[in-house]
């Protein structure tokens, strides 16, 4: 597929690494020509120089024949006109970062977008806040990943020291619990496992559990994990991630404190958001923290725009016994060692981003075919969870599982029809109009038939 | 140093190399020269093993390539696939030493056509095939072809591109290197597959337009003929006039062509140099030689044939101008040999578009003693070219003149040819033109030259093509000192 990029900042560059590993035909736009010949280096896209909203330019990068064009700079304007000329000019498909928290309620964003014929609008610093609140609110896994269809939740759990399952095989869990659960990945040290039914479970393992929504709290007891509602949070920094998070938290009655050095910041997120306590002072500061009650905090939400401020004070929290601690980190070699160092709950806008632009785009290339809903990639990119729609063109159509011959490194993990969510077994059967949930390791997957192994 | 990437390449280059010694096989096959096509089923079998050995060996490795892997890469590949290329000629006994040999097969894949063979119409088919086959397929490049069919391109394999690809800046023409590699292919073998329907149609036998068409397409220079092209007709030497200017034009062009970029192409500063400084050269060319021949069809015949030959560094001749008595022609031609051709494409030489830069940032320093604040860019095909080229590009000139100096010096400890003769020998091979213009005993071959000498003008060779880089990192030091 033929993608323009326009703006190769931290967010651009991401969405354009993920897209040209997904063999996409990638040309970048970018007013810099430092940032444009870095990326050319790096990566085998083609680089532009020049403005993004001139007609020249787009017509130099081929707009009229693109068939996604993303605009990802820092300004909102410049991404709304560069997708409308690049929507007149004749591009397919347009994306438009748009963040400005006054472009992004419901309405004035749906204006937009139809105005604009935008095909999708993305806000890391949204995605970011969603992401962190599924955590808050179920703070016993490190990660919580929702399907579209609500009926599935994908979580990942750290196994401690002392967890009961420490030991335990997976066909022997399966056997003890009746709820609806599988567990399909398991990391341990640099590898990535699908599981299995006699691997046996280890502490210290970071475990991927598909559930079925409503049962979520019942598994969580069987797999012996301690569960505290949450009910205040402690935010560290007052930028555009926070002012959605503490919406989202108060509208579900969580208490939230944020704390902020800039007091001109902290009067203007006061009047954004009513009814929520802000500090003014260095979250850097211990003194300060203690004071107004880390260790009495039922989270501890680290979002300030610095990697390191983030995760030095992330374990700092830790030491004070807080409940849960989540870190915001950028930079991907900054979260993989945080990670190895401890901290279990790390959120990378990055990584959202550009999982919202591979699934689209993924969804884009075989629109024929079984569309792909949701996509997240686990465990540091190694693995990705998939749903998707199953249409009527499906080859294993009412077809027994277990006489379909999957690809090794590939789980069906869950069947949605209509209001019923299964863990499927073999006797099941995929039926036109399921959705189908699949976690593949190795070899990328466009298609529901790209599951079924090619040599028989 | 990626070494395990770096010999992974070699070993996939090795291997293209073994496949396509297939073709040559299949000639030597056709006009029934059994011990040759043996000779050359053996080397593909080397080729083949050595690569295959390379390729399992290196199955475990880092993948990423940056600037100085691509030039190490390219040179080790290119200096793998003379070594292996030269066999050949040894095994079937026609070039029996291996440094003549080496010699030839420098030549061929640098796209010289320098030549150790004084008695060309005696040499096998299928080795006179195979020779010019190195032309074709080292004039748009080994690894270009690599990249363009293999089935995955390692991250940052533009800096193979770039390391391989003539010219002081190199542009991908779509995003992904492996399908601008496919594109440049193809408008190449369009143009050769066209060149060869002409010559064909002009009564050239087959092997003849295939040998010809194969040297005119990769600006090399070797024949089947002792004389070149002299005694071929002039519908054939015309033709054959105008393919060589055609491939010493910028292949980006022809993609704008069919792309219906019109405008663009027409626009192209670098072009319309090229275009005029050719223009120019026949002209004196004209001027000088026309009291020799008298005849005006004659005069621009040979002007032109002789002037696009040695400007796109292909090495074709008709009449043998270095006999000639005409002392301002041998003086353009000698110009034109440094010059060479536009950047991207097949030809040697210092390239147009580098003299270009030059003379508007020369135009620029010149002002700015006139005016000593004014402020000056340099542009070039419509965009400013930054500093870091403009600083590339003066380096290059001052490399280029350093190299070929030492290269005329090291010939000079040859005591049986004038200075002249080292000279025009030194610029021939470094600039990839080829034959030897002041060499009559020889009869405009190298054969004559000592051992060392012969190497010295193959590495000379791979300088020139290669663009100096790649090899200078090679022999540097401190490329492999581990610090």
């Amino acid at each position: 597929m033929k993608i323009i990029i326009v703006g190769c900042g931290k967010i651009g560059k991401t969405i354009l690494a993920s897209l040209v590993r997904e063999k996409h035909d990638v040309l970048a736009i970018d007013i810099n020509p430092a940032v444009v010949s870095e990326i050319t280096n790096a990566y085998d896209v083609m680089g532009i120089c020049g403005n993004g909203t001139e007609y020249e330019k787009l017509k130099e990068a081929g707009a009229a024949k693109a068939d996604l064009f993303i605009a990802a700079t820092s300004s909102d304007e410049l991404n709304m006109l560069s997708c409308f000329a690049a929507k007149r000019m004749g591009a397919k498909y347009t994306v438009a970062r748009i963040r400005n928290t006054g472009n992004n309620d419901n309405v004035s964003l749906d204006f937009m977008k139809n105005q604009l014929e935008l095909s999708m609008s993305i806000n890391p610093e949204m995605l970011t806040a969603r992401a962190i609140y599924n955590v808050i609110k179920l703070p016993s896994a490190a990660k919580v990943e929702e399907f579209s269809s609500h009926r599935f939740e994908m979580i990942e759990l750290i196994l401690r020291e002392d967890s009961p399952l420490d030991g335990v095989s997976l066909i022997e869990l399966r056997r003890q619990s009746r709820e609806n659960f599988l567990i399909c990945t398991v990391r341990r040290g640099d590898e990535v496992y699908i599981p299995q039914g006699n691997f046996r479970l280890k502490s210290g393992d970071r475990v991927g559990v598909i559930i079925s929504g409503r049962d979520t709290q019942k598994v969580l007891k069987t797999l012996g994990i301690a569960h505290k509602q949450i009910r205040n949070a402690l935010i560290m920094g007052a930028g555009n991630v926070s002012y959605y998070l503490a919406r989202m938290l108060l509208d579900n009655h969580i208490e939230v404190k944020i704390i902020e050095k800039d007091p001109d910041k902290c009067a203007e997120f006061l009047e954004q958001v009513p009814g929520v306590t802000v500090i003014c002072g260095n979250g850097m500061d211990q003194d300060l923290l203690r004071e107004e009650g880390l260790s009495s905090a039922d989270a501890f939400v680290a979002l300030t725009g610095h990697d390191e401020e983030n995760i030095l004070i992330s374990f700092y929290a830790m030491s004070q016994k807080t409940n849960k601690v989540i870190t915001k980190i950028n930079a991907e070699e900054l979260s993989a060692i945080a990670e190895k160092l401890g901290l279990e709950s790390i959120v990378s806008p990055k990584k959202l981003i550009a999982d919202t632009l591979v699934r689209y785009a993924r969804a884009l290339r075989n629109s024929e075919g079984s569309k792909v809903e949701t996509l997240y990639s686990l465990m540091n990119g190694d693995v990705e969870a998939l749903e998707f729609n199953v249409l009527q063109d499906f080859e294993y159509l009412n077809i027994p599982l277990k006489d379909i011959n999957f690809r090794k490194d590939v789980l069906l993990a869950g069947i949605v029809r209509g209001r019923v969510s299964i863990i499927p077994s073999g006797a099941d059967v995929i039926k036109a109009g399921d959705k189908a949930i699949v976690i593949a390791a190795g070899e990328r997957i466009y298609d529901l038939a790209d599951i079924v192994s090619k040599d028989r | 140093m990626n070494y395990k990437m770096i010999f992974y390449t070699v070993g996939q280059v090795l291997l293209l190399e073994g496949a396509m010694l297939a073709l040559p096989v299949i000639v030597a096959l056709i006009y029934a020269e059994w011990s040759v096509a043996l000779s050359l089923s053996e080397t593909a079998a080397v080729a083949l093993g050595t690569g295959l050995l390379l390729i399992l060996c290196l199955k475990r490795r880092n993948p990423a390539i940056y600037a100085k892997e691509g030039l190490i890469i390219v040179s080790f590949a290119w200096i793998a696939v003379s070594l292996v290329g030269a066999l050949p000629f040894v095994i079937s006994g026609e070039i029996p030493s291996y440094v003549d040999a080496l010699f030839e097969t420098v030549s061929g894949f640098t796209t010289t056509g320098a030549s150790i063979v004084t008695a060309v119409e005696s040499m096998s088919r299928g080795l006179l095939f195979w020779r010019s086959f190195t032309h074709w397929i080292g004039g748009m490049g080994v690894l270009v072809f690599v990249m363009a069919i293999a089935s995955r391109t390692p991250d940052r394999s533009i800096n193979i591109l770039r390391a391989e690809m003539p010219g002081p800046i190199v542009d991908k023409l779509v995003p992904r290197s492996k399908d601008t590699a496919k594109i440049l292919y193809i408008i190449y073998v369009s143009l050769t597959g066209l060149l060869i329907i002409l010559l064909l149609c002009g009564g050239m036998p087959l092997f003849d337009s295939v040998i010809h068409a194969m040297g005119t397409a990769g600006t090399g220079g070797f024949g089947v003929k002792a004389d070149s092209i002299t005694g071929y007709n002039s519908y054939l030497q015309w033709v054959i006039a105008v393919f060589m200017l055609l491939f010493g034009v910028n292949f980006n062009l022809y993609y704008l062509l069919l792309i219906r970029k019109f405008r663009a192409v027409l626009r192209s500063r670098e072009l319309w140099s090229y275009l005029s400084t050719f223009a120019a050269s026949v002209i004196l060319v004209s001027y000088s030689v026309y009291p020799l021949y008298e005849n005006f069809s004659d005069v621009a015949r040979v002007s032109f044939f002789n002037v696009s030959s040695v400007m796109t560094t292909t090495g074709y001749v008709v009449e043998n101008f270095t006999a000639w008595n005409a002392p301002l022609a041998k003086a353009v031609f000698v110009a034109l040999m440094f010059i060479g051709s536009c950047a991207g494409s097949t030809a040697g030489g210092f390239k147009v578009t580098r003299l270009v830069i030059l003379f508007k940032k020369a135009g620029n320093e010149l002002r700015r003693v006139l005016h000593p604040r004014t402020a000056t860019i340099v542009k070039f095909e419509g965009k400013k070219v930054g500093e870091e080229t403009l600083g590339s590009v003066s380096v290059y000139l001052a490399l280029y003149v350093i190299s070929f100096t030492v290269i005329v010096l090291l010939l000079s400890f040859e005591r049986s040819f004038s200075f002249e003769a080292n000279f025009t020998a030194a610029a021939s091979c470094f600039n990839n033109i080829g034959p030897m213009f002041d060499n009559v005993a020889g009869g405009g071959t190298f054969a004559n030259y000592s051992v060392f000498s012969k190497l010295v003008l193959a590495f000379a060779m791979l300088l020139g093509r290669l663009e100096l880089y790649p090899l200078l990192l090679t022999v540097n030091p401190y490329t492999w000192l581990k610090k």
